[in-house]
């Protein structure tokens, strides 16, 4: 079956040619690839793969670090590096500290 | 690092496998079953189906480069017969072509 | 908190077209994407997995790449015949001799002459020699150029204002793999006796994709 994320010679329309500067946040999202990278907690396949596994619409209407981000986070989990229990617990630390700003 | 023997040297024809497997696969989709060139060969690298799973994908696979007619990939190609496309394949999805 | 929290406007993360008043009332509500980086990130550092020194260390590394490296390769090779054979040769040993380093891909330099143009896709994920150019543009990575540029690549083309006559082959490189490309654009014409800084003030990121060619 052929897969969402491999999309070449499909038709689509004309190339829109959007450009933004990178966030601060994602460009912390890239950095945190090269240093679990570097440091052989993750692999660039196993972010693809992670990235390829999203559901299709999940796929295109997230943004290219959200991909990232939530693929590094799948990949950690799976290599039980974090657990979603410390993840949960900090995610919800982190928008009430944020909230209180 | 232990690897995989070249068996395509550049020049030779070859076909891209048509399999439909599961995983993180980096043959894409519209070159399976079509035929073409070997550009080159990039040397040995591991197995990225698994590195996918956290494996070392050893040993290593050649990766070639491709090379493959415009017109012969799509048959409504607007462009020149000359027209190429190249991409790089590993060698477990190759066969010989005549 | 609430469920909203998980709604996302895919626009809204891109930068916005108005600059902010220095003392905005309410800051942007973070994202659910945005607190899972802020997470993850305060997890590993309290783990000791890195420092928060190393992620700033990481971002400013990636802030001081862009194509003006690329185009610093590009005028060597056009004033100095010997260094573009080595290129052409073995670009990641090139590039070295120039301070860059291509981590674990290896570059591969294409070159664009009077009968040959080159363009490069990555039709699987977003590829692209970021060591060289920094971070690709957004339509780098769209769903339109990755899935045309390899079947009406002419079409594609055309869209950046690149017309290729039928007497030029174009050469797509589905960038799939460990190799990474930069296409060596062709120098333009009356830019004999040019300094290679000048020259380099010539060569823009998207001539070096292939979408554009370099001109004077």
């Amino acid at each position: 079956m052929r897969q969402h994320h491999d999309m070449g010679g499909l038709p689509a329309g004309p190339v829109a040619r959007q450009e933004h500067d990178y966030a601060l946040w994602e460009k912390r999202v890239d950095a945190l690839m090269m240093l679990l990278s570097q440091r052989q907690l993750l692999r660039v396949d196993e972010l693809r793969r992670n990235i390829e596994a999203l559901a299709p619409d999940a796929y295109d209407t997230m943004s290219y670090y959200e991909r990232w981000i939530s693929a590094i986070t799948q990949t950690l989990l799976q290599r039980g590096v974090l657990t979603s229990d410390e993840l949960g617990r900090a995610m919800a630390e982190i928008e009430a500290r944020e909230a209180g700003r | 690092m232990s690897a995989v023997e070249p068996r395509f040297a550049p020049g030779a024809r070859v076909r891209v496998r048509r399999a439909d497997a599961p995983g993180h696969i980096r043959t894409p989709w519209y070159i399976r079953g079509q035929t073409g060139e070997i550009e080159r060969l990039c040397g040995a690298f591991p197995n990225p189906e698994e590195l996918a799973y956290n494996r070392p994908g050893l040993p290593a696979q050649p990766l070639y480069r491709v090379r493959f007619r415009q017109r012969e990939l799509w048959p409504d190609y607007a462009g020149p017969a000359a027209d190429t496309i190249e991409v790089e394949i590993y060698q477990h999805w190759l066969e010989p072509a005549r | 908190m609430s469920s909203d929290v998980h709604t996302h406007d895919p626009a809204h993360d891109h930068r916005h077209g108005h600059a902010h008043p220095p003392h905005a009332e309410a800051p942007e509500r973070l994202s659910y994407y945005q607190v899972m980086e802020i997470a993850v990130r305060e997890l590993l550092i309290a783990k000791s997995v890195f420092a928060a020194e190393d992620v700033r260390r990481a971002v400013e590394a990636m802030d001081a790449r862009d194509p003006a490296q690329g185009a610093r390769v590009v005028a060597r090779a056009w004033t100095d015949p010997a260094f573009r054979a080595r290129l052409l040769a073995d670009g990641t040993a090139a590039v070295r001799e120039l301070g860059y380093e291509m981590a674990t891909f290896r570059l591969l330099v294409v070159e664009n002459t009077a009968k040959l143009h080159n363009l490069i896709v990555c039709t699987l994920c977003s590829c692209y020699p970021r060591m060289l150019l920094g971070l690709p543009p957004d339509w780098y990575k769209s769903r339109a150029y990755r899935s045309r540029a390899v079947r009406e690549p002419r079409a594609v083309l055309k869209e950046f204002g690149t017309v290729l006559g039928d007497d030029v082959e174009l050469r797509v490189h589905d960038s799939t793999a460990d190799m990474r490309y930069l296409v060596l654009p062709e120098r333009p014409a009356g830019t004999e006796g040019w300094s290679e800084e000048r020259l380099a003030a010539l060569v823009g990121r998207d001539c070096m994709i292939g979408v554009t060619r370099c001109h004077v």
